[in-house]
């Protein structure tokens, strides 16, 4: 059993949470995902690390509560406890010998990029963080990401905060602009990703995705969360997380992505369902 | 007492076809006290014990089977324990008919002797009535850690910790039992059985860490370095394998190991189950192994109308056990032999690309085949019919070729060398890697192959492991 030490509610559907976890704290980098369930006879879902302090033991996640397990984890408070907490699982972020970088996160995405901006910023690397949302309501990590970048562009889809617009906009005007990236990091939605990605193509800079596809096991051993990375099966547990953007079948792990969509709902509507029946 | 000189096993109880195939009870009941003794009266207690040779941990069989006829069911299941940690499993799932049955001297005219269904009746007999606590051995100050809680690692674990040593096993998933619990189903391999003999273990002394990924959380390095004098690789099999034809990727296509762990581990055949599994209508299973039986009928069971399997060559080259192959047929699984897939075939709708169908699997396109002459290992090569493609109607593939070594441990840990394929290069003898004071057992080494093979591996490491520390 894996404690909460700490709950924060970043937005009305996204919550952060330190947990008890020495040794996947002692491992944790940049880049790297965890494998949680919430109760016995649970479901056992992975999140990328969004952060970790070696000293105290703990590993700070930030999920989005999009089905029946986020929103199971959701109900549970500071001081109770999780089922299974395993990690650290895939191959942490490279990031050595960048020198400037743009970092491209979306929605609840900019979590798992914020320890990379954090990480690259205190190499000495010169750090451009994009970070969009939906909107203002949604808007998360302002303050962390302001630390840790040397440039900060904050994107909402209705202009409620920051600037109107999707995030490849502000990109495609710094490369225009001359700003010479060595890399390109982007983590979010799937349809994000692939854009960004369209975005740099034509100036051939390296960009770099995080992908977060359907797993269970996250040791290799089930091949659930296969994608075809340059003509070839890749798993994103032990080959990734991360990729490059430029070989990954975006359209074919969009589809993926869906396989359990009709599922999943269900699943969250009698989730919620119980929990109105509770408090009933 | 005379010997019972039919020349036909007792016939193992089994729920009808047509009930089990609906349900994931145990499929084969066990023996009653008087069919087991009524068998166990056909051994011939030959002198030269020919079946002792066929079995991988050398369990003493004709001692046993003789406490069998004197009703002495308990002395039977001492005699067993010896040799084997876990035989209410090998009883259920070992080859026998390739092990020690195929030596026994009452095969050549007529049936061997039912060895496996009376070693599950003794353990099954044992687990029912003989309760009470198992002696904890007196520790000899030695720590060894074994990674992975499946077949090898718990035999390894279990001959160790009966030695004294304190044992450590680290499994990567939350629950232990490795391919007991994630890839043998309940109708074959009650989950139960499993969680009884990793009790056995426990109160042997043997730790169990859960949720511990060694290559990740912690290294093989780190072990050393937190105390432990030797270490036991049983991390078994890795990634599934899939043929490389187009539509691999498509919505409804698994591997044998994704489709069986949501069933298995993570109980996805239960109502009540939060994980999701494709309750398919028309599936087809490719390959022809233990597992691709399993899957097959987990997909029947989890109410498929027509479930197939599809294997390039033909019924007698199937290397599924006899009798898994028996049970399939018997509840109407398809064997669709001599075909192999040359493509899986998607919905899409080019009008909508939004229509929710898109995406998710309609058929599989395969070629029949023919045998043509022996390869290496003696078996006629499939040779594929020009022109002769047709296409299956299905929704739902499972791929079950096999799977490549995991390879977590082998990138984080210096000085162990693998072969090509990927497998943990080991003295036979011993199970000794290119890294002292560090075995491997299983599939890790051999790739995908039986759990009592693992088993053996387990029990010859756990050997030279006592020899490497007692010097």
């Amino acid at each position: 059993m894996y404690k909460i030490i700490n709950k924060k509610q970043l937005n009305p559907t996204v919550t952060m949470m330190d947990i008890e976890a020495p040794l996947v704290a002692r491992k944790a980098e940049p880049g790297q995902f965890i494998i949680l369930r919430v109760s016995e006879d649970g479901e056992r879902i992975p999140l990328t690390v969004a952060g970790y302090n070696r000293e105290a033991g703990t590993v700070k996640i930030i999920f989005q509560i999009v089905g029946a397990t986020t929103n199971l984890l959701n109900k549970k408070s500071e001081g109770e406890y999780i089922q299974d907490f395993v990690g650290p699982l895939g191959v942490a972020s490279k990031l050595d010998g960048l020198k400037k970088v743009c970092i491209v996160g979306g929605g609840v995405g900019c979590a798992i990029a914020l320890p990379i901006a954090q990480k690259l910023h205190e190499m000495g690397c010169e750090v451009h963080s994009i970070i969009g949302f939906r909107s203002k309501d949604l808007l998360i990590l302002e303050d962390e990401f302001r630390a840790a970048s040397d440039k900060l562009t904050v994107m909402t889809d209705d202009g409620s905060a920051g600037r109107q617009g999707v995030v490849t906009l502000p990109l495609k005007e710094a490369i225009e602009d001359g700003e010479a990236y060595d890399e390109i990091i982007t983590i979010g939605p799937l349809i994000m990703m692939k854009f960004v990605v369209e975005t740099a193509r034509p100036y051939n800079i390296p960009t770099t995705v995080s992908m977060n596809p359907i797993m269970i096991d996250g040791t290799g051993m089930c091949g659930g969360c296969r994608l075809t990375v340059g003509g070839k099966t890749k798993f994103a547990c032990v080959d990734g997380p991360d990729f490059n953007g430029y070989e990954v079948d975006f359209d074919e792990a969009m589809s993926r992505a869906s396989m359990y969509r009709d599922f999943e709902r269900h699943a969250y509507d009698e989730s919620c369902n119980l929990f109105s029946k509770e408090v009933k | 007492m005379a010997a019972n000189m039919s020349l036909k096993k007792n016939p193992m109880p089994t729920q009808e076809p047509s009930v089990r195939a609906k349900n994931f009870d145990e499929v084969a009941l066990g023996y009653s006290e008087e069919t087991a003794i009524n068998e166990a009266m056909r051994c011939l207690n030959c002198k030269h014990m020919p079946c002792v040779n066929g079995c991988p941990v050398k369990i003493h069989i004709p001692e046993f089977i003789g406490k069998i006829k004197e009703g002495d069911f308990e002395g039977a299941y001492q005699v067993i324990n010896r040799s084997s940690s876990l035989p209410a499993v090998c009883g259920r799932v070992c080859p026998q008919e390739s092990q020690c049955e195929s030596k026994c001297v009452r095969g050549i005219k007529g049936e061997p002797v039912g060895i496996g269904r009376l070693e599950r009746f003794v353990a099954d007999w044992h687990n029912a009535h003989a309760a009470g606590e198992v002696k904890r051995p007196e520790s000899n100050g030695h720590k060894v850690a074994v990674v992975g809680s499946g077949p090898s690692g718990l035999t390894c674990a279990g001959d160790l910790a009966k030695k004294g040593y304190e044992v450590t096993v680290f499994e990567a998933l939350h629950l232990a039992g490795g391919v007991l619990v994630y890839g043998i189903p309940e109708f074959r391999l009650p989950k139960a059985i499993v969680q009884k003999e990793v009790d056995t273990l426990k109160s042997l002394g043997v730790k169990i860490e859960t949720n511990v990924v060694i290559g990740k959380t912690v290294t093989v390095d780190e072990l050393f370095e937190d105390g432990f004098e030797a270490v036991f690789i049983g991390s078994g099999a890795g990634l599934p394998r899939f043929m490389g034809i187009p539509g691999e990727s498509l919505k409804g296509v698994y591997s044998a190991n994704e489709f069986l762990t949501r069933s298995n581990l993570m109980k996805a055949y239960r109502d009540d189950s939060t994980t999701p599994i494709l309750h398919a209508k028309r599936v087809a299973v490719v390959g022809g192994g233990n597992v691709a039986m399993d899957a097959a009928r987990t997909a029947l069971r989890l109410g498929a109308e027509e479930v197939s399997i599809v294997y390039r060559r033909s019924l007698d080259e199937l290397p599924a056990r006899a009798e898994e192959v028996e049970h399939a047929m018997e509840e109407g699984i398809i064997f669709r032999v001599l075909n192999n897939p040359t493509e899986i075939i998607g919905y899409n709708n080019p009008e909508d690309r939004r229509d929710p169908k898109n995406g998710f699997v309609t058929g599989m396109r395969c070629i029949r085949c023919e045998l043509g002459e022996p390869d290496e290992k003696g078996r006629r090569r499939p040779v594929e019919i020009e022109g002769s493609e047709w296409v299956l109607d299905v929704d739902c593939v499972i791929m079950s070729i096999g799977t490549s070594p995991n390879p977590l441990i082998k990138a984080t840990t210096e000085g162990l060398e693998v072969n090509r394929h990927g497998g943990i290069i080991v003295e036979e003898e011993t199970g000794k890697t290119s890294k002292d004071g560090v075995y491997a057992g299983g599939d890790a080494v051999t790739g995908a192959a039986t759990v009592i093979l693992a088993m053996g591996a387990g029990k010859t490491a756990a050997d030279a492991i006592d020899k490497y520390l007692s010097k």
